[in-house]
């Protein structure tokens, strides 16, 4: 049934554009399962199945039949201590390096959406990061931390404030080292994004309320924030998903080390699901970390959309 | 509207300092690699190098398998961006054109699948490929790239479909065309430059990407020029710094090309609106 109305629908001009010929169109079918199936089967299909791998014992390589234990694997989770504190240190990877990386980006989109000399190169710069394998921005950073050979350290040592350290591996510098990273290798996204936005803003509006004697903050606060803003929650929302389910670049950077300060929970699950062979209870992880973040992220969203419209 | 001296100059510095930052952990990679094994044993290691040379590069092929995992690299970025384009960009046109339940389906999908952790997808993915005897395959891994190339090739295709006037496939209906043929013969070529486009990016992102060549990649001989980078660095977290760092600007240089070939057109097509002025 479904189908027949679905398949009448999506032919838009043409059988209506041919006059009276109208024939069945099978096109649309034709045309959409290529995709659809893959999706379904490698897409749909696993996220259920993993959802439903969660509430059963399953483990790599044992003879045994897989069994359902029912929300066992959740109760468990309740009272891993380790897990929750990698949970913890994911909130505050994910949002160290959301909240920066958008004022920061924020400040550079503002300043490639002003006429200057260099522009062409500044943006054409500023989006490198985004080409990069995230591996080879992990080595990079790598080598500007090393505390030898390492730039970072090199450069206190020329400005004579101490000997530097090794950051990746002291107990206390490691997370915010590798959220400074975080911070810039994600800055493309954000800043084309935000200038994507900004250069929507009506230009007019600008330009009267410099006329009316506004000063750039003002102009900033009545003018460009209220056209930026719904780009800007959207990126803010996106970016704090994506980080708080980032993987290669700590994994490169320090493997979740020194003593587990930096193991973000998609690396805990990573070692349970594939160093230990805990399947279910790895699976189990990312339904609570899809759960969290879901409500989390409503939150924020509803504060966020009802405080707009106090303003 | 003018701005003060004092804020050009002010805005330049900015600016500068912007762009400082974007740029020196990949100026001092290059430096790296270049340097002698003595100057970055050296105590003050410097940025220009003193005696440049190719030393390490030739270490790093002595090293670590890269050619054949470059290799692999390319066959499963270019598989994996040829059926992404083949298979989304018709599913693309339904959905730029049509108003279907299942073009909305399609899109609400592509933005819930963003939202969950890869671990959920990867454990299932794990086990039917190992049921299909595709562990370890590189033709295993080019069907998860291809669907995971899936949301963003199909955002961008949907914009490229919008472009194309809808009228000129209405005359083609009207000369008596039928739905494939209009789109093979109207609106295919219109669309040719965003298909090129959007295959580029899923090659980028499939070039680039670990996570899942990590987990579905258990011998060196299939492994990916990600994975095989991550060799260089020992059990201790100890690397050879030299070769480590040539390794990682060759692997970088591929996605760095094809994106200097779309770059105008990624920030281009985001800021449209921009020409003008």
């Amino acid at each position: 049934m479904t189908r027949v109305t679905a398949t009448k629908r999506s032919t838009p001009g043409a059988p209506r554009a041919g006059g009276g010929r109208r024939r069945p169109d099978h096109g649309a079918w034709f045309l959409v399962l290529p995709a659809l199936i893959p999706i379904l089967v490698l897409s749909v299909g696993p996220l259920l199945y993993g959802i439903l791998l969660a509430f059963t014992d399953s483990q790599s390589g044992r003879t045994r039949p897989t069994q359902w234990i029912g929300a066992l694997n959740f109760r468990d989770l309740l009272h891993d201590t380790l897990f929750w504190e990698s949970f913890r240190i994911g909130l505050v990877w994910a949002v160290g390096v959301t909240v920066p990386q958008f004022l920061l980006a924020l400040g550079l989109a503002l300043l490639l959406n002003q006429e200057l000399r260099l522009r062409w190169l500044a943006r054409a710069l500023a989006i490198i990061p985004w080409a990069m394998p995230e591996v080879v921005v992990g080595v990079m950073w790598r080598l500007v931390y090393n505390p030898d050979a390492g730039v970072l350290n090199e450069t206190l040592r020329d400005l004579g404030l101490g000997d530097g350290r090794d950051w990746l591996s002291g107990l206390g510098t490691a997370l915010p080292a590798v959220i400074v990273v975080g911070i810039w290798a994600g800055m493309p996204t954000t800043t084309v994004a935000l200038l994507a936005g900004l250069q929507n803003t009506p230009r007019e509006l600008h330009e009267a309320a410099a006329v009316d004697g506004a000063g750039a903050w003002r102009r900033f606060r009545t003018v460009t924030w209220p056209a930026l803003r719904p780009v800007a929650l959207a990126m803010v929302a996106l970016n704090l998903i994506w980080n708080f389910n980032s993987f290669a670049l700590v994994y490169v950077l320090t493997s979740g080390g020194p003593g587990g300060r930096t193991r973000l929970p998609m690396l805990f699950a990573y070692e349970e699901a594939f160093r230990y062979g805990q399947f279910g209870y790895a699976a189990a992880m990312g339904c609570v970390m899809v759960a969290v973040i879901s409500v989390l992220l409503a939150l924020f969203l509803v504060g966020r959309l009802r405080a707009g419209d106090d303003t | 509207m003018r701005t003060s001296t004092t804020g050009r100059i002010g805005q330049y510095a900015a600016l500068l300092a912007y762009l400082v930052f974007l740029a020196f952990p990949f100026l001092w990679l290059l430096s790296t690699a270049f340097k002698s094994p003595r100057e970055l044993g050296s105590p003050h290691p410097g940025w220009i190098p003193e005696d440049p040379t190719l030393d390490n590069f030739r270490q790093a092929f002595d090293e670590q398998p890269l050619l054949r995992a470059a290799g692999n690299s390319l066959l499963a970025a270019v598989g994996a961006a040829v059926i992404a384009v083949l298979i989304a960009t018709p599913l693309a046109y339904v959905m730029a054109r049509g108003r279907t339940r299942l073009a909305k389906a399609a899109t609400g999908w592509v933005v819930v699948s963003q939202a969950f952790p890869l671990v959920l997808v990867i454990i299932p993915l794990f086990l039917v490929l190992k049921n299909l005897r595709m562990i370890n395959s590189l033709a295993g891994l080019v069907l998860v790239y291809v669907v995971w190339a899936l949301p963003f090739a199909l955002w961008m295709l949907v914009g490229y479909v919008r472009a194309v006037p809808a009228e000129l496939e209405e005359a083609a209906a009207v000369d008596g065309a039928g739905r494939l043929r209009t789109l093979v013969s109207v609106t295919a070529p219109l669309l040719v430059p965003g298909i090129v486009a959007t295959g580029l990016f899923a090659f980028i992102t499939a070039w680039n990407e670990f996570f899942f060549a990590l987990v579905l990649l258990k011998t060196p001989e299939k492994q990916t020029l990600p994975v095989v980078l991550t060799h260089f660095i020992g059990a201790e977290g100890v690397a050879d710094l030299g070769p480590l760092a040539a390794a990682a600007f060759l692997a970088t240089l591929p996605s760095l090309v094809v994106f200097a070939v779309i770059q105008r057109r990624i920030t281009g097509g985001m800021l449209t609106g921009a020409v003008k002025s």
